[in-house]
């Protein structure tokens, strides 16, 4: 056997940041239902707290569930390391907390997740973080926003309603140029369809709570570094850090800096971890992320063609068809597929098209109606009727939001069932 | 000191080395090969002052229950041990030369380290100096160059697992990675 050998990613999925005790050789991941740990000594607890041994202390800093979750993952995109979180939201809010100052920008594409948008676009103000918003269409706009004060630049691997695909080798070229780091939200591709670290993000962030749980039984999110951006001269992580004594983290624990700056000052002060038993659904869930994401990729490839071909439909915004205009970035960063999330337009001729939507959702049998995806079980929501039911036709238009949208997140279902639902749904709503 | 014997691969890393010469200076049987064999580690360049990363490894080393020997001219004693002013002045044997210098002193270093029968040189994260890890090398020691100590150690025997770290090691046998 070769000491060298490199793990495949299905291995990786099953075996990666867990091995089996000595005092009970549990063969599943054992659930550490804790809030604190007995310390070895009182030396040792102080070389805990002061960071010069690596341990448990408290279950809101880490976790020995959480640990197996946090490496699984890491391995899985190929980073150094990784940061479990409560949700998504806070995985973001972590990441930038710790990467950013009062006063500091960033740049972010505006085709984002609508939560994501919001806290970036009203939270942030409130420390101070500035964010711009560009068209990420154009590597135009990226340059044209970043400013002295830009620490970092910020997008989605596929952004939705558009089905945008992230240009990253355009964007990690630009960010590497300013030297700053590239943060990107992997949740809709997983690292099975894409692993953004490979095209030159720095920082990969998901929103766990969708396919990597896979089953919609917890919120969770995680942060992943690549472990290869310099941050010797990035302020936020190479200034002496007062609560550590003038600890510089990035001297002290190179490319693990950012990690354990995260971990060891914004976790552990925000109080966004996450819970062990979470990270036990998580770790359950990603043990068959390939094999879901192979079937989540066919089905959704095979209702974005029916949709396309149906008198009822206006648009299809799936980057996995050939009409795409995205579909040549497609096939390079998402070879395996793209996704299973989209959008489309229902054709609604003069009646209203928030009414149209609203009973298009109603007249649906398999297709749940929530405000999730990334389920193993096939969701659909309308927008205009639902979360943005209370703008105005203009400011739909503004948001980016057609009163026509429908989003779907296909799940594992027989593929005809999928189909069949669709079709009677369209038919309730042409009576 | 049982450090396993799972499978290892390389981790990502910030690194100045080429692909070849982090084969020849940061090969992972080399470091386990250290990190198991050794028992006293001479630490040049130990800093007394708590948050500098000098002052984390040799507390860490410590803790893990290697005897670590402070080389430092300007202090009589850190983290509790006796400071020595160079290499030579050491009394006991030392397996390892654990470097926190400038790179330009490190040729120097090297060959007191050979002059004491070192059996290894070890050149911190961010520290490369290709002379005097080619001298280290003809003379017998094994070397390692722009890697942590505390890191790879914390790698190979679990410790940096709990802080979420990739420590690329793969297996499905109980563990034997727990001290
Ligand atoms: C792309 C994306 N990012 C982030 C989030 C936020 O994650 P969470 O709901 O886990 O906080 C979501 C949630 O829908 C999302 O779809």
């Amino acid at each position: 056997m070769s000491e060298k050998r490199k793990f495949g990613f299905e291995t990786r999925m099953l075996h990666a940041g867990h091995i089996p005790d000595s005092y009970s050789g549990s063969r599943a991941v054992p659930i550490f239902q804790t809030a604190g740990y007995v310390f070895d000594s009182p030396e040792y607890a102080a070389s805990l707290f002061e960071l010069k041994q690596y341990g448990n202390i408290y279950t809101r800093i880490s976790n020995p569930t959480t640990a197996v979750f946090e490496e699984r993952i890491a391995s899985l995109e190929g980073g150094t390391g990784a940061l479990a979180t409560a949700s998504g939201q806070a995985a973001q809010l972590i990441t930038m907390m710790t990467l950013m100052n009062p006063g500091d920008e960033f740049v972010a594409s505006s085709h984002l997740y609508g939560g994501t948008y919001t806290q970036f676009e009203h939270t942030f103000k409130k420390l101070s973080i500035k964010v711009i918003f560009v068209d990420p269409t154009d590597i135009k706009h990226w340059e044209k926003a970043i400013t002295p004060k830009t620490r970092l630049l910020y997008g989605e691997t596929i952004g939705n309603p558009q089905g945008s695909v992230f240009d990253f080798e355009g964007v990690s070229a630009l960010a590497k140029a300013n030297s700053i780091p590239l943060v990107i939200d992997n949740t809709l591709a997983s690292p099975y369809l894409c692993r953004p670290l490979e095209w030159g993000a720095d920082i990969v962030l998901h929103s766990a709570t969708k396919f990597l749980n896979g089953h919609g039984t917890s919120i969770a999110g995680v942060i992943v570094d690549s472990g290869k951006f310099d941050f010797s001269n990035y302020p936020a992580i190479s200034s002496p850090s007062i609560p550590y004594h003038n600890l510089n983290f990035f001297e002290t624990f190179g490319h693990y800096g950012f990690l354990m700056k995260a971990r060891c000052e914004t976790l552990r002060d925000t109080g966004a971890s996450i819970s062990p038993f979470n990270s036990f659904l998580l770790i359950q869930g990603l043990e068959t992320l390939s094999l879901r994401m192979e079937r989540h990729v066919s089905n959704a490839l095979n209702v974005a063609k029916f949709l396309v071909d149906h008198p009822m439909v206006d648009w299809v915004n799936y980057p996995g068809l050939p009409d795409h205009p995205h579909y040549e970035r497609t096939k390079k960063y998402l070879s395996k597929g793209a996704g299973s999330v989209f959008a489309f337009g229902l054709k609604t001729g003069n009646n209203s098209a928030r009414e149209a939507g609203k009973k298009f959702i109603e007249n649906l049998e398999l297709f749940s109606h929530v405000a999730n995806l990334g389920d193993c079980k096939s969701m659909v929501i309308h927008p205009a009727s639902t979360t943005h039911q209370q703008l105005s036709d203009l400011e739909l238009q503004r948001a980016n939001v057609k009163p026509e949208l429908i989003r779907l997140s296909i799940g594992l279902e027989t593929t005809e069932d999928l189909l069949w639902d669709l079709e009677q749904a369209f038919h309730a709503i042409s009576r | 000191m049982g450090l396993g014997t799972s499978l290892s691969c390389d981790i990502s890393m910030n690194t100045r080395l080429s692909a070849d010469e982090r084969n020849k200076f940061q090969n992972s049987d080399i470091i386990r090969k250290i990190l198991n064999g050794s028992r006293t580690i001479a630490i040049v360049g130990l800093s007394d002052k708590k948050e500098r990363a000098s002052n984390f490894v040799g507390s860490y080393l410590k803790s893990e229950r290697y005897t670590i020997i402070p080389v430092n001219p300007l202090k009589q004693e850190i983290l509790g041990e006796k400071c020595y002013s160079d290499l030579a002045s050491i009394p006991a044997p030392v397996d390892v030369v654990d470097i926190f210098r400038r790179p330009e002193e490190c040729v120097n270093i090297v060959k007191e380290a050979i002059a004491i029968k070192a059996k290894a040189v070890w050149m911190q994260l961010g520290i490369v100096n290709r002379e005097a890890a080619e001298l280290a090398l003809q003379n017998g020691l094994l070397v390692v160059m722009d890697r942590c100590l505390k890191m790879e150690h914390g790698r190979y025997n679990g410790n940096l697992h709990w802080a979420g770290m990739n420590t690329e090691i793969i297996t499905a046998k109980k563990v034997s990675r727990f001290i």
